[in-house]
This record gives C-alpha cells, sequence and structure tokens, in this order.
C-alpha cells in the first residue's frame, strides 16, 4: 500500500498567490528527495502532509486516512516532521523532557517511551547532554535533539525539514546513516534539503518541485542527468556530476567514489 | 592595512569549566575575504561573536587577550560603536529578526534607524541591498511570512545596508537553494572587491575554496592552519579535524593527480577538469 496519496493539491495562504498548483503524488517506501527553489511550495508541501495545513481543494491521504478528516493529534502516530528551524519545535528545558514528549503524547508506554528517547539520543550523539538544557547547546545539537524527538516516536513516515542545516562533516554523515537505518526499517523517509551532494549519497528517489508544480519525479541519477530543467529550477547537479557533465561522461556519476572507480578502472582498459 | 588584529585571545561562556577560545592570533587585511572552517563546536561561531563585541559585551564570562577591529579594541568599546564598524549576520536568521517591525522593509531599516541615517539614504541603501539579495518583490510582507530561505536573504541585506567595514557571516547561505546561494557568495565577493572585509564561517567547502582568500582551520578553540585554500585543502589530516576537502579535491586526490608547478591538489572545477582530462594521456 502506497503510505501517502496526494490527490489535485492544491493550497494558498489566505488570498494570496497559490502555492502549490495541483500536486500529485503517491509516496512508497522508497527514500525521497525534495528539491527547489526558495519559496518553491516545499515546507507548504510537508506541512500539508503532515496535517498542520489543510489543503484548499484536492486530497491528502497518510495510510488511508485524509487529513480532512483527521486531527493533527489523530495523525501524529503515523507521520512525524522535524522542523527546519529547531527553535520552532523545542519547547521544554531539558533534553530528555523534549525528546520524551512525542513518544508519551502518541500513546507509548513510559518504559518504551524511555527506551525510545534514549536510543535515539544516542542515534545522534547527545546521550550525555540529556540533564541540559537545550537553549545552552549549540544550532547543530539543537536540530540534533529535534531529529531525535521525532526518530523516538517511531512513526512510519518521518519528514525530515533541511536536516543538515549547521552540520559539519560528521554531523551530516550521522545523519545520512541515520536516514538509512530508518529505511532499512522500512519506514518511508522524505527530507527537503538544498545540499545536493547529500541527497547525491542518500535518497533512492528525488522530486523537484518548481513554482508549485513537481518538475522532475525520478530516480536520484536520472532526476540529475537533467541539467537543463535543473538550472531552470535553480538547482545545480552535485559537485562531481557537474564535473563528469563538464568532462561529456556520458554516465551520470552521484559519487566520489564511484567516479574515482570509473575512471581508473578505464585507464586499466586503455 | 590590517583591519582586524587578534592577539592571543581567550573566552570562556559563563558556567562552563572549558575554554571556547584557546589564545587565538591572527590579522586580517583590508578586502581580504577570509573562510572559516572546522568542525562543530570547534570556536566558530564564538569566534565570530567575539570580532562584533557579543562575546564578552553581551554573553560576559571570562576573557583574556585583544581584539581590534579597524581601529577599536573590542573589550573597550561599545556595542553601539562597534556596531557602525562590523556587523553580523546570524547563523539563525529566525533570531536575527528583530520581531519589531510588520514588514521586510521596515526590518532592513531598522539598523540603519539606530545609526541615524537620514531618510533619503535610508530608502536609496534598503532598495539596493534589497535588490542585491533579490528580495525587492518581498518588500511589503511580514518577515514572519517569509519562507526560510527568502528570511535568510534579508537577514543578509539588512547588515549589508549597513554598510559595515567588516561583515561577518556565520552559514549565511544554509538555507538557500543552489544557484541562490552560488549567487549570494558573488554578491559578497564583489563587496570584498570593493573594500569590505569578509569573515565567513562555512561548512561548504566547495564555496570556502573558490571564493576565500585564506581559510582558517579551527580545532578545538585553536587555530590549526591559517593559510591559502589550497594548501589547507591539500593537508593530509583534514579527517583529525573533522573537516572534509572539496570534492574535487578528493576525485584529484583519489586518482593521484596533483598541480605539477606547486604540489598542491586543485580545489576548484575548473583546475579539477584540466588535471583529470589529462589524466588518461
Amino acid at each position: 500500500m502506497n503510505k501517502i496519496e496526494v490527490i489535485n493539491l492544491h493550497f494558498s495562504y489566505g488570498n494570496s498567490e497559490e502555492i502549490l498548483k495541483g500536486i500529485n503524488l503517491t509516496f512508497d517506501s522508497r527514500s525521497t528527495a525534495i528539491i527547489g527553489q526558495n519559496g518553491a511550495g516545499k515546507t507548504t508541501f510537508v506541512k500539508l502532509l503532515k496535517g498542520l495545513l489543510k489543503p484548499n481543494s484536492g486530497e491528502v491521504v497518510i495510510n488511508g486516512i485524509n487529513t480532512k478528516q483527521s486531527t493533527v493529534a489523530g495523525l501524529a502516530k503515523y507521520i512525524g516532521l522535524v522542523f527546519q528551524n529547531p527553535n520552532d519545535q523545542i519547547f521544554k528545558n531539558k533534553v530528555m523532557d523534549e525528546v520524551i514528549f512525542g513518544p508519551l503524547n502518541i500513546g507509548q508506554t513510559l518504559e518504551k517511551a524511555k527506551e525510545n528517547s534514549i536510543k535515539a539520543l544516542k542515534t545522534v550523539g547527545l546521550y550525555e547532554k540529556i540533564d541540559q538544557n537545550p537553549y545552552d547547546l549549540s544550532l547543530s545539537e539543537r536540530k540534533l535533539i529535534s531529529i531525535a524527538s521525532i526518530v523516538a516516536m517511531d512513526t512510519e513516515i518521518i519528514i525530515f525539514d533541511e536536516p543538515t542545516i549547521a552540520q559539519d562533516y560528521y554531523g551530516k554523515e550521522k545523519i545520512k546513516s541515520i536516514i538509512k537505518d530508518l529505511r532499512a526499517k522500512g519506514k518511508l523517509i522524505l527530507t527537503i534539503t538544498h545540499d545536493m551532494d547529500f541527497v547525491a549519497e542518500t535518497f533512492e528517489r528525488t522530486l523537484v518541485f518548481a513554482k508549485g508544480n513537481v518538475l522532475l519525479d525520478g530516480t536520484t541519477r536520472e532526476v540529475y542527468s537533467h541539467k537543463e530543467e535543473l538550472e531552470h529550477a535553480y538547482l545545480e547537479a552535485p559537485n562531481v556530476t557537474q564535473l563528469c557533465q563538464m568532462l561529456g561522461v556520458k554516465e551520470t556519476f552521484l559519487t566520489v567514489e564511484e567516479f574515482i572507480d570509473y575512471k581508473k578502472n578505464y585507464k586499466d582498459k586503455l | 592595512m590590517k583591519k582586524i588584529i587578534v592577539e592571543n585571545l581567550k573566552y570562556r561562556y559563563p558556567l562552563s569549566n572549558e575554554l571556547a577560545l584557546k589564545g587565538i592570533s591572527f590579522e586580517v587585511d583590508k578586502g581580504e575575504f577570509i573562510g572559516i572552517v572546522g568542525k562543530n563546536l570547534s570556536g566558530k561561531s564564538t569566534l565570530c561573536q567575539a570580532l562584533v563585541g557579543l562575546v564578552p559585551h553581551f554573553y560576559k564570562g571570562a576573557y583574556g587577550g585583544s581584539v581590534i577591529v579597524d581601529g577599536l579594541e573590542v573589550l573597550k568599546s561599545e556595542i553601539s560603536e562597534l556596531s557602525q564598524k562590523v556587523g553580523i549576520v546570524f547563523q539563525n536568521p529566525f533570531t536575527q529578526v528583530t520581531g519589531s517591525k510588520l514588514t521586510v522593509y521596515e526590518e532592513i531599516a531598522f539598523g540603519l534607524e539606530n545609526m541615524g541615517i537620514s531618510r533619503e539614504e535610508m530608502r536609496e541603501r534598503i532598495d539596493n541591498s534589497l535588490k542585491l539579495l533579490d528580495i525587492y518583490k518581498f518588500r511589503d510582507r511580514n518577515p514572519f511570512d517569509l519562507s526560510g530561505g527568502q528570511m535568510q536573504r534579508m537577514a543578509i541585506a539588512s547588515i549589508i545596508a549597513m554598510k559595515p567595514e567588516i561583515i561577518v557571516l556565520d552559514e549565511p547561505t544554509s538555507q538557500l537553494d543552489p544557484q541562490g546561494s552560488e549567487e549570494v557568495f558573488k554578491a559578497i565577493q564583489n563587496l570584498s572587491k570593493e573594500g569590505m572585509t569578509v569573515i565567513m564561517v562555512e561548512h561548504k567547502m566547495e564555496k570556502i575554496a573558490k571564493y576565500s582568500d585564506r581559510v582558517m582551520l579551527l580545532n578545538d578553540g585553536e587555530i590549526v592552519d591559517y593559510d591559502i585554500p589550497e594548501k589547507i585543502f591539500s593537508r593530509g589530516d583534514l579527517d583529525d579535524y573533522g573537516v572534509t576537502a572539496p570534492v574535487f579535491t578528493k576525485i584529484c586526490v583519489g586518482l593521484g593527480v596533483k598541480n605539477k608547478i606547486t604540489g598542491l591538489y586543485p580545489i576548484t572545477i575548473d583546475e579539477a577538469y584540466d588535471l583529470v582530462v589529462s589524466y588518461n594521456e
């Protein structure tokens, strides 16, 4: 069963210009990146999936439940969203209280909620700071707390809105492996990001949003082979892909390792 | 001319036992574009705050050594005095927004009002910076109705409008789309060419490699290295400091191709292209 179905979705804030102009999408279990120009409607779209906003017309169906017929609380068991700005999400003055809040509120037992919260905090590397105040921590750490809070809820669907903001190399690698682990457990992962290299290394499917529509939808490799459409959407290919395109290589390479292997093998064959 | 002189700067946040900065010394010339790289918690943001005086005047804590920006010693100067010389774009644009203005236009005006700039000049500066950051069309919008990326552009525009001698930017393009990010880097490079001194913290190594005159590698509150980007990114021990080289450098390291004249690995796509093309010959 498709975990998310979006049918002819239209949305605008009040009477202003339409932000989403008739989106039709289904999401299966593939990890999916959502990329697009600033203001393309990416964050608005995921807020509609989460039920925080309701469509002007069209339908959003999460695990068989139409968001129009459900409350945000009712949907929270099935779909978690890590906010773009951790300061909008965090409100407790202890890291542990923050992380355990979600699990308890969707009905996990205290024991289970504790277990999940501790596991999530260990995964993001903040277990040692469990008793600290989130506001005494850095932005990168607060972002990791906001991720742990949602991971601990153990929902079927998890959406990340720009998870790599403020993260260094290790932070990004950590988030990459969290996403791959969740995917391996059968969860549906959607991620909004502007980091093209991160998309290339992490996601199976990529969607390109442009001006309220879906411009491209396919495997990440296929999407990044469309140089002109990407530029049209204010995006660019990953760095390694750009170098390959400059070199006139026909294949689309997504990672440094892929390209180095290809070059070495090619040389051996000469 | 030296725009920034930092000598043996040590700093500890209140309630903390450890120094965040452990004796940092460096100088920056007028119009230089300095990139600061290093892993999280290495002291990058604290150093930025120390250049504009928020460390120690706002955060308090224990302070040693000296920071001189454009002739003013930070410790002995008021923030209001320093803010005429040096501006900072915060890491999180949401934190920078005043919350006291109802439109983007007025938000940009906030700093200028406080500096006592004349009305006509304010109008000109606001229009220019709105256009430079490509948010002129949002000028009548409420700042909190902007998307994350648009708000980040506004945060940069509001500092540029103040025309500081020195601009400090803490990951200014983290929420911008790829082309937007490139445009902002170009705009900032232009300001640097016009003589504005630029200090930028950034995790996008390809951009730092392309745009910085010099790169400072920080680790655990200390400067590991401060040199031209080619030299920094050719270091074999970047991993130890939680930093990664630009993708183009990694490809050339993997293929074992160096610039024959300098003996350094390439750091930009154009240099990498030249070397990879000749790899098969």
